[in-house]
């Protein structure tokens, strides 16, 4: 059984690292994929996945995030909050210096900010709520909020907020500025080059403020186009690192088993993708709650986990994953019982009403989920018409409320307010627009949690508040949570420490050695 | 008539294209109801291996989904799609042909020149792109089949019909004064049925690698469950599972060969004089 193989890697790996306990050791070249190439790799101005992949090696933020997604000192080095929780007062490290050696200072950080302001949606929005900031000093950056906003201190991440070098970017054409192509961050990772299509090269930052790291002296990321192909690469022992995502799903079992080779769910806590159906609760059968409930009993989702997903991921219990704040499993359960999703459906008088089911088009996996759910659905008697349709297509039609089911999966970013409540309050209700309410759920009650939640002290109040508000939409079922995926990340078992952080490889070469 | 199944049986290949035909025809006929249950529904375990269950003989797919079930099902639709969008191709094909052939001119050239106008786009492109505007359905995916099958059909009646109409009975027909259809109809076309009745017979072949080759490329009806699709949702595991892909490739292959040996039969039957010749 390739899901036991799995499993007993992924136990291995995870006991056998602390357990030997090693020196780290220096040196050595790591190849990984970056699938697809990133379409640049300045983080203030790109932030696709693989640029903050990349990217996330070069820059830094003030914070770093701990898989439990407890702030940690990045380039701030300690932080305070004033009794009202209006005031944020970073101290920031001395002796960091850009690659180009210039000194790294608050100017930089009040600097970045304007500019993220202008480039970088949601840094854009996570910023809305401070009032102003000030740099009483070189190493002191105080941020003033309008109101206490709990998920304050969960902006500070990398890709989020990424540190911009002023002496190069002010005054400046920010999108035509040379140093796009060849950017100058404080991370322990310098850009070397990058030869579209081939790989992009980085190397060692030799001056990098925590003594002794980086260990790697270079990285390349190799870009290769088929995901057979990188499947191939691995084996052949031309790249060490799979990033999530970047081989099929079904690759995994049969790359896990290969000698000397770890796996690993982690690293994806800060993103913690959460896949679900988009209901359409305006019309037609699914605007009655009990088709809704209907459909979360009919679904084998431990089924899709185990054979779509190789048996990475969770299945998911509510609004939040696991890994969110806030989160609880304190919820009304849907275990798969398709005899009583067949009850409920009795109940609400469902005969048989056509229902257009929209797969996402995002390879095999989807594809075959999609298929998997279209049985599971019909199984209780509800008549699924799938629709075959591109991305854009998808998208377009369900900005446009033009579908009855449609699978997706979002971000949550740490923090309820921050990624969770934006698919639930009635304000996010706009025709044309993805990833928003689209499903069309109205609820005042959520409304209000939401907005309360957003600004409440102290942390207790909050965790009350989010978890009443799980509890509602559970009960309510506006869309119908699938799984919290996982995106495997594969390397050979000789690559340590690679994941450290919450968002995993996206800043984890910092801490990680070869051992030879 | 009785000469034509003589002959036709006669020619060896004709026998066995008749028999695979008829074999593949009854198992979408009659297979389904052997199979009641739908060939989506996940019956096992994911990837067993063929000939270790008696229950699914040729071993299930990724989602654990009945393989020699998705055959029996998939027979239906590729057959249907095969025989729909042959017989919609003669539809147009053939009164085009016939018009260009029998008028001549003026007509000739419109016609000839609008067809060309989709021979000159590579048929399978085209096909692809219909089905994608469309989106994938089954009858987007026999309406585009049929349109980028039609023009050869048109073509060769028109060559027919040419030299059909200078002989002395049609000639005949249009001093006694009938109407121009009914010459065609009733004089021209019987006679050019011979040429068209083998082509059709290979048309359908083509038609079936047209919607296996589209739905191996994920444009097929996703509601509907056919050879392609199995070829093409196994691709990608091929390497763990070779049986997905296998089989429906093997029904695929034998049907399409199926059908151009009867192509060959009935060209030995319908043309005696042709196949004499050559022997």
């Amino acid at each position: 059984m390739p899901k036991r193989v799995l499993l007993g890697l992924l136990l291995a790996c995870g006991l056998a690292a602390p357990a030997l306990a090693q020196e780290p050791k220096t040196g050595g070249t790591i190849n990984a994929v970056i699938q697809p190439e990133p379409p640049g790799l300045m983080l203030a101005l790109v932030q696709n996945g693989p640029t903050q992949m990349v990217s996330g090696n070069i820059f830094e933020g003030l914070l770093r995030y701990s898989p439990k997604l407890e702030p940690q000192p990045e380039l701030a080095e300690s932080w305070s909050i004033s009794e009202d929780a209006k005031t944020y007062t970073f101290k920031l490290r001395k002796g960091v210096t850009w690659h180009d050696g210039k000194p790294f200072t608050a100017a930089d950080v009040l600097f970045s900010i304007e500019m993220l302001k202008k480039t970088h949606a949601r840094a854009r929005t996570n910023l809305a709520q401070v009032d102003k900031i000030e740099a009483p000093d070189d190493y002191t950056v105080v941020f003033t909020l309008k109101q206490p906003f709990g998920p304050f201190l969960g902006i500070f991440e990398v890709g989020s907020m990424p540190m911009v070098p002023k002496h190069l970017y002010e005054g400046t054409d920010w999108k035509t500025n040379p140093y796009n192509n060849a950017p100058v961050g404080t991370g322990p990772f310098m850009f070397k080059e990058w030869q579209k299509g081939s790989f992009i090269r980085l190397v060692k930052n030799p001056n990098y403020y925590e003594k002794g790291k980086p260990y790697i002296d270079e990285i390349y990321w190799q870009i290769i186009p088929d995901a057979a192909a990188r499947s191939v690469a691995y084996e052949t022992g031309k790249v060490d690192v799979l990033p999530g995502g970047s081989v099929e799903n079904f690759d995994v079992p049969r790359l896990s088993k290969l000698k000397d080779t770890c796996v690993t769910g982690a690293g994806w806590e800060f993103f913690s993708p959460l896949a679900w159906l988009w209901l359409n609760n305006r019309q037609g059968p699914l605007a009655d709650k009990r088709v809704r409930q209907a459909i979360m009993y009919a679904i084998d989702r431990d089924f899709a986990k185990d054979v779509i997903w190789n048996g990475l991921g969770k299945v998911a219990t509510g609004p939040s994953a696991s890994t969110i704040k806030y989160y609880t499993d304190d919820v009304k359960k849907y275990p798969f019982d398709p005899a009583k999703a067949k009850a409920l459906l009795k109940e609400a008088g469902y005969k048989g009403e056509k229902i257009r089911l929209l797969p996402l088009a995002y390879g095999e996996t989807w594809q075959r989920w999609g298929e998997a759910v279209k049985q599971n659905l019909q199984d209780v008697g509800m008549n699924i018409e799938t629709i075959a349709t591109d991305v854009a297509g998808g998208n377009q039609k369900i900005a446009d409320w033009d579908y009855d089911i449609a699978f997706t999966y979002l971000y949550q970013y740490g923090d309820p307010a921050l990624g969770v409540g934006r698919n639930y309050i009635s304000s996010n209700i706009a025709k044309g627009q993805m990833f928003n309410n689209v499903e069309g759920y109205t609820n005042p009650e959520i409304d209000k949690l939401f907005a309360d939640g957003a600004v409440a002290t102290p942390d207790s109040k909050r965790k009350e508040i989010y978890e009443k508000a799980q509890k509602i939409l559970v009960e309510d079922v506006p869309v119908a949570w699938m799984l919290e995926l996982q995106f495997p990340t594969i390397t050979r078992c000789k690559v340590k420490n690679l994941i450290t952080t919450a968002i995993g490889v996206n800043d984890g070469f910092k801490d990680a050695w070869l051992d030879k | 008539m009785k000469q034509f199944w003589k002959s036709m049986l006669k020619s060896p290949s004709g026998v066995i294209g008749l028999i695979i035909l008829l074999l593949a025809i009854s198992v979408a006929v009659f297979g389904p109801m052997l199979f009641p249950n739908s060939p989506w529904r996940m019956v096992q375990r994911p990837f067993l291996p063929p000939f270790t269950l008696s229950t699914v003989p040729l071993g299930t797919d990724a989602l654990g989904r009945d393989v020699f079930a998705g055959m029996i099902f998939g027979a239906r639709v590729s057959l249907l799609v095969g025989l729909v969008s042959t017989l919609v191709a003669l539809i147009v094909g053939v009164p085009i042909g016939a018009m260009a052939g029998y008028f001549g001119g003026k007509v000739d050239d419109a016609l000839m020149r609008f067809t060309e106008f989709f021979q000159t786009i590579p048929s399978f492109a085209l096909a692809i792109v219909l089905v994608a505007i469309l989106q994938p359905s089954i009858y987007s995916i026999v309406a585009s089949i049929a349109v980028v099958s039609w023009p050869p059909v048109a073509r060769l009646v028109r060559g027919e019909v040419l030299s059909l109409r200078t002989r002395e009975y049609v000639q005949a027909a249009v001093v006694t004064g009938q109407s121009n259809g009914w010459i065609i109809l009733r004089e021209i076309l019987p006679n050019a049925l011979s040429s068209v009745i083998v082509l059709a017979s290979l048309m359908v072949a083509t038609a079936i690698l047209l919607e296996s080759s589209l739905s191996f490329l994920g444009l097929g009806d996703p509601n509907l469950i056919s050879w392609g699709y199995m070829v093409g949702a196994g691709r990608t595991v091929i390497r763990q599972a070779w049986w997905i892909t296998v089989f429906p490739g093997i029904a695929i292959l034998i049907s399409v060969l199926g059908l151009n040996l009867i192509g060959e039969g009935l060209n030995d039957a319908l043309n005696p004089r042709l196949s004499r010749e050559g022997r």
